[in-house]
């Protein structure tokens, strides 16, 4: 650690969340300098911190699955899905408009345990019945995104009362409630991850399933959890989207699993699993936003927004592979390791 | 034999891995129609060796000639092209594929066919099975098959594309007597034909009658050669170890040594048969086997890695709930595997967390895991063991073989079992680590632990055990004691 | 027996058969040769696409940018023709559609096996850049004047007929793509030594290396072959249809072929995989989307039935993968 100053910052650099810190810094200087004058605003501020949280909480969810060296491509589907569970507990049981606190409460509730079910769902056709997490979540993303559809005949669902609206819209102590529920769950789970036995579980099963196995890791009961959990992040990002939009439909946020994709690879998440910092992946929420809203100021289409950042998550990935090239090597080669010697 | 063509001539050849010297200074020479025993313990550079010759691997320094002609950069293709053909031990088949079409790949690629040319494929093939003497469903899918027959498919794919140089990479180890009968009978052919052949093994006695020369490395260097008449098992063993084997047996052991484990009629079709016996405190307990003889899959079994159909294993008493590898650790059994790199380590994690891995558990604190003490705990039994570790926090991948072994050993010990089951405690491991690991299985039975080594290293197992188990066809054919077992003796009852 | 009972071919002919079993009781008029032809028809678009994902997965990879790029070449090639030669004919028209189609997926081609990026994560990227670039820069109009050539091949039937009860029935020419499509891919991966390399790498990609197949090129021409089909089902959609729609329904129906893929048998490992269980697994999804509406099942359940099949798809070959491990270990 106590290595001369030159290699030192060659050394910082070579780790990828601070390579992006400093990406940030520059999309931001890039993005204030070209409209200071809507960009550096005390409004831009507020209505980026009341945009990012909801697929910011996507990218958490895919990233502890990611970790694992899966991934979970029907957040979206569980997103809307337990949004709309809480809207039809609101509107249905509940008197709409005039439900108090205490529906709203149950309805996030019964949100929070579909998200959970959903996961274990994913978490059981994943841990016990051997499916690969791509095809896995595909199809269970298309049933949940179906029985969204079913629940509500594809029509919004809307009629909230008036309490609904602060989880996605409301203040405390000055900041965004949306944010502060992100940054909640940021800092939960990387204390989890950090912290936990669970957390390290997580990472060296990521690293080396087989070897996790041998080393008599309980991995169905692992993978059941890190699935539940993507199911109830997923949930709160439901939640907080139909909070902002006041409404409740099954094909809202259809370019956030892109999103959150893409912010996990770009916050440094290895997609083969084992390294992943909740550090980066913030930094890469921050980054996109800026960017985001630079290029909404800017009047670019929704299009180009998907162009770029289709290209930026291929872009990342070229750059990141370069640090993961021997990984990549054993896990697509399991067959590559030489019996005998080890040099 | 010297008037014959060199085929391959190696000069100064040096090949390094991330600083270390697998390879140093080393010459080479193989001519038309000989067969060469290259001998070496693990980690001797042999592996290094053939990955240099199928240009798999580019030297850092020296010059590979094929037939006279100097190569910088070898290529696989170049290889395959002057006749080159490696057998590796994990034969390199493509399981979804046909025997017919896994044994003229390499040809037809070769030939630059186009079009599959079905008809030619499968006469190729089966001449090529006709030469070997064996008869195979020529579409039956390679997966399927058992170790054997695969290796008998990777050995027809080299015939067939017509190999003037096939290197072998512990060519005997699958196979039963009778089978290594036919495949020297083969290499005799062969070398009539002006094929050469390279045997590449830590055993060599059984190819030592077809062989002309016998070349030996160890750590990187070569330090004999000569015609293979002047070798015999001993002087091989001393030429690749350094010294005579004089590591002395287990210590005896307490007659009054109460049993820990007993296994009773555990059974798995396909793999072991009514294995019975038991496991006394302190005991060091060998199980010796061919590769396919079920010592693998028992050892598993034990861990609960393979589920057994019937059986009862008791440890202290109490019944060892089968196939599952969480309850049989929490009931004191550990298991280190025998292939460290891909079952044993997590290579990108750092060596603490390697060690801590295993016992997450005892350390928590609340919700939270009381980082700090894992970590102490990790670096008490890193000390313990003497793991030569600069930086704990670096990966587990920067240590050498010798030592990650221990990482593994350290990870199970921390869990304080009652019975370790030490699966090729000493692959791939230097001679230096190997005695090491020795003591440290001496000092684990002489603590009471009971110890369950699975080799088909026979001094190791003459070096380690109080008792030892040969498996043949996946039951338990012999029980010899220690003061009875010869090296001699025991290669003959594996063999049977 | 029991591997024949086992494999996926044969439960997703069960399937088929219960499911035609159960839909003419439904409706009397369900076995007919007008049914047939619809179902012929709706599988053209959706075959051609699936058998070129069917050769991705058998080299080991997935490709989730197929409709994106079908899309492309389709509005691309009609931009093309009705600007610059409308007088061109649909054969050329076609060809160009093939060349957009191939030239889009060299680009996931050098991205995968040229950089060695992994499959998902790559076409998830181009899926969007490929879309994201045609309705910023190209345009986002949809075409409903099709040129000439596009609408003459639009209008040519294989078989035309009445029923006796005198409802009209046809095929297009269209089909006869998708059969040309499985001929020529069946002929490519067994009876060339290009297609048994891709199932060898599939197989064992390190034991393709060491043979000396040229891995990274056999990969390339793999995303440039399904480039080239994507933009070949793209131009038939588009001419079928009548329209050229920059934002086609047809994207959605990436799930749909990859469901059709995996029904069939092919396995994301890779290696595995029949032309023979595509072709199955599209029959079975065309039939149950066409048919959920027949039997009276509300649309809004086709996703959850293809949802189903995903993992009946993937989860049989996967649980038996389980059992024989368990079994030999």
């Amino acid at each position: 650690m106590t290595a001369a100053p030159a290699p030192r910052v060659s050394r910082l650099l070579a780790q990828p969340e601070a390579r992006l810190a400093l990406i940030m810094v520059l999309v931001f200087a890039v993005m204030a300098a070209l409209a200071p004058e809507r960009f550096l605003t005390p409004q831009n501020a507020t209505s980026m911190a009341f945009q990012f949280p909801e697929f910011a909480i996507l990218a958490l969810a895919i990233t502890i699955t990611m970790l694992t060296g899966g991934i979970d491509l029907s957040i979206v589907g569980i997103a809307n899905c337990c949004a709309i569970v809480a809207s039809l507990l609101l509107t249905r049981l509940a008197p709409g408009a005039e439900a108090g606190v205490g529906w709203l409460l149950l309805s996030y509730a019964a949100a929070l345990a579909a998200g959970a079910a959903a996961g274990l769902f994913n978490g059981v056709l994943i841990a016990f019945g051997g499916l690969p997490p791509i095809l896995a979540t595909l199809g269970s993303g298309l049933i949940f995104t179906g029985l969204a559809v079913a629940l509500t005949g594809g029509t919004a669902i809307m009629g909230f009362p008036a309490s609904a609206a602060w989880l996605g819209n409301g203040s405390v102590l000055g900041l965004p409630v949306p944010l502060v529920v992100f940054g909640l769950l940021a800092a939960g789970l990387s204390l989890v991850l950090s912290r936990t036995g669970f957390g390290l579980k997580v990472q060296m099963f990521g690293a080396n399933p087989l070897a996790a196995r041998y080393a008599a890791v309980d991995i169905e009961r692992l993978l059941l959890r890190v699935y539940v959990a993507s199911g109830m992040l997923a949930a709160i990002a439901g939640l907080i989207i139909m909070s902002r939009a006041n409404s409740a439909k099954a094909d809202y946020g259809q370019s956030y699993t892109l999103l959150a994709v893409l912010i996990a690879v770009l916050g440094g998440v290895n997609p083969y699993g084992g390294y992943g910092r909740v550090v980066g992946v913030v930094l890469a929420v921050l980054t996109m936003q800026f960017l985001s809203s630079g290029l909404n100021m800017l009047q670019v289409s929704n299009f180009a927004r998907e162009l770029i950042w289709g290209a930026l998550l291929i872009l990342v990935m070229v750059i990141n592979t370069r640090t993961w090239g021997f990984r990549r090597l054993r896990r697509r080669l399991p067959t590559a390791a030489p019996q005998g010697e080890t040099r | 034999m010297t008037d014959r063509q060199p085929l391959v001539v190696m000069t100064g050849v040096t090949k390094t891995y991330a600083g270390i010297t697998a390879l140093d200074d080393v010459d080479f020479v193989v001519r038309a129609g000989e067969a060469v025993c290259l001998a070496g313990e693990n980690g001797s550079g042999k592996s290094t060796l053939i990955k240099l010759l199928a240009g798999v691997e580019k030297p850092d320094r020296g010059v590979i000639s094929l037939d006279g002609v100097p190569h910088a950069a070898m290529t696989p293709t170049a290889a395959a092209a002057s006749g080159i053909a490696v057998i590796f031990q994990d034969f390199s088949l493509f399981p979804n594929l046909s025997v017919a079409e896994n044994i003229a790949f390499g040809a037809e690629l070769a030939e630059g066919a186009r079009f599959v040319r079905g008809r030619h494929v499968r006469e190729l093939a089966a001449r090529t099975l006709e030469r070997v003497g064996v008869p195979l469903d020529l579409s039956a899918t390679v997966g399927m098959l058992p170790v054997a027959q695969k290796q008998l498919v990777a050995i027809c794919r080299a015939l067939a594309s017509e190999a003037r140089l096939i290197v072998m990479d512990e060519p005997t180890t699958a196979l039963t007597e009778r089978e290594v009968r036919a495949l020297l009978a083969i290499i005799q052919r062969l070398k009539a034909d002006g094929v050469a052949v390279i045997f590449v093994s830590h055993k060599l006695a059984e190819v030592l009658e077809v062989s002309e020369r016998v070349v030996v490395l160890r750590n990187g260097r070569k330090v004999a050669e000569g015609p293979a008449a002047e070798f015999d098992a001993r002087s091989l063993t001393r030429h690749m170890t350094g010294r005579d084997l004089a590591e002395v047996g287990a210590a005896p052991l307490d007659p009054s040594a109460p049993v820990l484990l007993t296994v009773e009629r555990l059974s798995k079709a396909g793999a072991f048969a009514d294995i019975g016996f038991t496991l006394r405190a302190g005991e060091v307990l060998g199980i010796s086997g061919l590769l396919g003889s079920g010592r693998t899959a028992l050892a598993k079994a034990l861990f609960g890695l393979v589920v057994p159909e019937t059986g009862r294993v008791t440890l202290d008493g109490r019944e060892v709930p089968l196939g599952d590898p969480l309850r049989a650790a929490g009931a004191g059994i550990g298991y280190v595997p025998e292939d460290r790199l891909t079952e044993g380590l997590f290579l990108t994690q750092s060596i603490l967390r390697n060690v801590g891995v295993g016992r997450i558990e005892a350390h928590g604190r609340g919700p939270f895991l009381d980082m700090a003490g894992l970590v102490e705990d990790a670096r008490d039994w890193l000390a313990r063991l003497r793991v030569r570790a600069p930086d704990p926090e670096a990966p587990v991948r920067s240590l050498s073989g010798g030592n990650q072994q221990r990482v593994v050993l350290a990870r199970w010990l921390a869990r304080a079992p009652r019975i370790l089951i030490l699966n090729g405690p000493s692959v791939g491991v230097d001679v230096g680590s190997k005695a090491e690991i020795h003591a440290i299985i001496a000092d684990l039975a002489a603590h009471g632990l009971g110890v369950i080594v699975i080799s088909d290293d026979l001094p190791e197992l003459l070096a380690t055990c109080h008792r030892i188990l040969v498996m043949v066809e996946g039951r338990i054919v012999e029980d010899i004691p220690r003061m009875d077992a010869t090296e001699e003796g025991l290669a003959r009852r594996l063999a049977s | 027996m029991s591997s024949l009972l086992g494999r996926n071919e044969t439960l997703v002919a069960g399937v088929i058969l219960a499911f035609c079993m159960v839909g003419a009781l439904a409706d009397p008029g369900f076995l007919s040769i007008p049914t047939l032809m619809d179902l012929l028809r709706a599988g053209i678009v959706l075959g051609i696409l699936a058998v070129g994902v069917l050769v991705v997965l058998v080299s080991g990879g997935i490709d989730v940018s197929t409709t994106s790029l079908a899309i492309v070449a389709l509005y691309v090639t009609t931009l093309f023709v009705q600007n610059v030669t409308p007088e061109m004919g649909w054969p050329l028209a076609f060809l160009l559609a093939a060349v957009v189609g191939a030239l889009l997926g060299a680009i996931n081609g050098l991205l995968i096996a040229g950089l060695g990026l992994p499959t998902l994560i790559v076409t998830l990227g181009t899926l969007s850049v490929f879309r994201g670039f045609l309705l910023t820069f190209v345009g986002s109009r949809l075409i409903s004047n099709l040129p000439g050539g596009l609408r003459d091949f639009s209008r040519a039937m294989m078989i035309r007929g009445t029923n006796a009860d005198g409802s009209f029935y046809s095929l297009p020419w269209a089909f006869a793509f998708l059969v040309g499509v499985v001929v020529l891919t069946w002929f490519l991966l067994y009876r060339t030594m290009l297609g048994r390399q891709v199932f060898a790498i599939g197989g064992s990609m390190e034991s393709a290396r060491r043979i000396g197949i040229p891995v990274r090129r056999v990969q390339f021409l793999v995303f440039v072959y399904v480039g080239a089909l994507g933009g070949l089902a793209g131009i038939i959609h588009a001419s079928l249809a009548r329209v050229a729609n920059p934002q086609d329904l047809l994207l959605n129906q990436q799930l749909p072929v990859l469901a059709a893929v995996v029904l069939g048998g092919a396995r994301l490992e890779g290696g595995t995989g029949t032309l023979t269980g595509t072709l199955l697994g599209v029959s079975l999804i065309v039939l149950v989307s066409n048919s959920l509406i027949a039997l009276g099942i509300p649309n809004t359940f086709q996703s959850i039935v293809i949802g189903f099949l995903i993992l009946l798809g993937t989860g049989l070959p996967a649980w038996q993968a389980r059992r024989a491990q368990r079994r030999a270990a």
